[in-house]
C-alpha cells in the first residue's frame, strides 16, 4: 500500500508530466486560457489516463512483452511482439477517447460543447500515450501500481493546467512586452513553474 | 482546345518553393502554429539526440504526407483519424527499429520520445490541414518544409543548452579545461540549462526574438 501511495505522489510532483517531461504541451498551451475549460480538460485527462494505463498494462503483460504469450502455450516463450506496442497502445487510446466522448456528451452536454474540438485531441495528447510508454519502460510490478501511476500522472497534469490557466487569467491585466504576449510569456511562466516543482525532487514516502 | 491543360507546373515553381520556406519563419510549426511542442523540449539537452529527432520527424512527415495525399480520395472522412494514426504508427515503428539497429545509444537517450512522434501534433496537424486536400508532390514539400521548420528550432535550442549547460558541442569540449574553477580558472557550467525548465525559457526567448523582428505575429494579451 505504501508503495502505491509513493508512486502516486511521485508521479504527481516529481515526475510531473508537464514540468518534467513536457508531455501534453499542445493542449496545455491551447486550452489554458480560462480556468473553467482547463478544469474540464484536466478531469477528462485524469479519466482517460486512469483507464488506458491499466488496460495497456494488461495488453503489455499478456500479449506484447517478451515471453508474454506463455499463458497460451509454453512453446511461445521466445515470441516477442513488443515492436507492435505503439500501434496497440494508440488503438486502445483512440477507442477509449471515443468512449469518454460519448459518455460526456450523454451526461454533461454543457461540458461537451465547451471542450469542443479538444476532446478528440486527447487521442493525440502525448501525455496519454506517454503514460503508457513510461509504464512499459519502468516495468511496474502489478496492475495496481500501473493504475496509481496513471491516476497520479493525470492529477499532475490537472494541477499544471489549472495553475497556468489561473495565472493567465490574471496576467491579462499586466503590461507584458508586446512580442512576448500570449505564447511567449506562457512558455516562460511554465518554465518558472517547472523550477518551483523541482523543489519536490527527492521526496520519499 | 485544351492547351492550358497540358502545361504542368515545374517541380520547383515559386509556389512550391514557398511551401518549403514559409514553415521556417512566418508559419513555423513550433513558434507560430504551436504544434509538436512536447517532443521539441524533451530531447534538446544535447545536440545529437535533437538532430536525430529532427531527422526522424522529417522522415515520418515526408513519407506520411505522401501516403495520405495518395490515399486522400479513398479515405472515408468519418474514420480518417484512425487511418492517419495507423499510417503514422507504422512509419514510427519503422523509424524506431532503424534507430535501434544503427544508433542504439541515441535511441536509448530518446527513450519514449521516439514513440511519441505518433502523437506529435505537428504530423496530425499537417495531415489534416494540408495532405488531405492536396496532391502528392506539394504535400511532400509541405511535410519536408514543416519538419525542417520544427527541426531547426530543436537544433538551435539544443545548441545553446549544450553549450551553456555542459560546455560542449556535439560532445566535443569547446570551453578550454583550464578555464574551469576546478583547474584554477574562473568558469563554471550552468547546470540549470540541462534541467527541463530552461528548455521552455529558451523557446520563450526564441519566440520573443522572432516576434520582435516580425511584428505582425504579435498577439493581443
Amino acid at each position: 500500500m505504501q508503495e502505491l501511495v509513493n508512486i502516486f505522489i511521485k508521479s504527481i510532483f516529481i515526475d510531473n508530466m508537464v514540468f518534467a517531461y513536457f508531455l501534453g504541451m499542445c493542449s496545455y498551451l491551447a486550452v489554458s486560457k480560462t480556468v473553467k475549460t482547463s478544469v474540464g480538460l484536466g478531469i477528462a485527462v485524469i479519466f482517460v489516463l486512469g483507464i488506458t494505463v491499466p488496460v495497456d498494462y494488461l495488453l503489455n503483460e499478456y500479449l506484447l512483452a517478451p515471453g508474454a504469450l506463455t499463458w497460451l502455450d509454453a512453446s511461445f516463450i521466445d515470441v516477442d511482439l513488443s515492436f507492435l506496442s505503439f500501434i496497440m497502445f494508440i488503438a486502445v487510446i483512440a477507442s477509449m477517447v471515443q468512449l469518454v466522448e460519448m459518455v460526456i456528451e450523454k451526461f454533461s452536454p454543457a461540458l461537451y460543447s465547451s471542450l469542443g474540438i479538444f476532446l478528440p485531441l486527447i487521442a493525440v495528447n502525448c501525455a496519454i500515450l506517454g503514460g503508457s510508454l513510461f509504464m512499459q519502460e519502468r516495468e511496474y510490478q502489478s496492475i495496481a501500481e500501473a493504475t496509481s501511476f496513471g491516476l497520479g500522472s493525470g492529477v499532475g497534469w490537472f494541477i499544471a493546467i489549472v495553475g497556468i490557466a489561473a495565472i493567465r487569467e490574471k496576467i491579462r491585466y499586466s503590461n507584458v512586452p508586446a512580442p512576448l504576449r500570449g505564447l511567449g510569456i506562457t512558455f516562460i511562466i511554465t518554465g518558472l513553474m517547472g523550477m518551483a516543482f523541482m523543489m519536490f525532487m527527492g521526496i520519499q514516502l | 482546345m485544351s492547351t492550358e491543360k497540358t502545361e504542368r507546373e515545374p517541380l520547383f515553381s515559386p509556389k512550391y518553393r514557398k511551401l518549403l520556406t514559409t514553415p521556417l519563419g512566418r508559419e513555423n510549426p513550433i513558434t507560430v502554429q504551436v504544434l509538436g511542442i512536447c517532443s521539441a523540449l524533451a530531447v534538446t539537452a544535447k545536440l545529437e539526440p535533437a538532430f536525430v529527432m529532427a531527422i526522424s520527424v522529417m522522415a515520418v512527415m515526408g513519407i506520411g504526407n505522401v501516403v495520405i495525399a495518395a490515399l486522400r480520395n479513398t479515405i472515408p472522412p468519418r474514420i480518417r483519424i484512425i487511418v492517419q494514426l495507423v499510417v503514422i504508427a507504422a512509419l514510427v515503428i519503422l523509424v524506431d527499429q532503424v534507430l535501434k539497429a544503427f544508433a542504439y545509444d541515441v535511441s536509448k537517450q530518446l527513450s519514449v520520445f521516439v514513440g511519441l512522434i505518433i502523437t506529435n501534433c505537428i504530423i496530425m496537424g499537417r495531415f489534416e490541414a494540408f495532405a488531405m486536400a492536396n496532391k502528392v508532390w506539394p504535400s511532400f514539400l509541405d511535410g519536408i518544409g514543416n519538419a525542417w521548420g520544427y527541426g531547426w528550432i530543436l537544433i538551435v535550442v539544443a545548441f545553446f543548452r549544450e553549450l551553456l549547460g555542459s560546455g560542449t558541442i556535439w560532445g566535443y569540449a569547446v570551453i578550454p579545461s583550464s578555464w574551469y574553477i576546478d583547474n584554477g580558472g574562473f568558469y563554471s557550467n550552468n547546470g540549470m540549462m540541462i534541467l527541463p525548465p530552461m528548455a521552455l525559457i529558451t523557446v520563450g526567448v526564441i519566440i520573443w526574438v522572432q516576434r520582435k523582428k516580425d511584428t505582425e505575429l504579435i498577439e493581443e494579451n
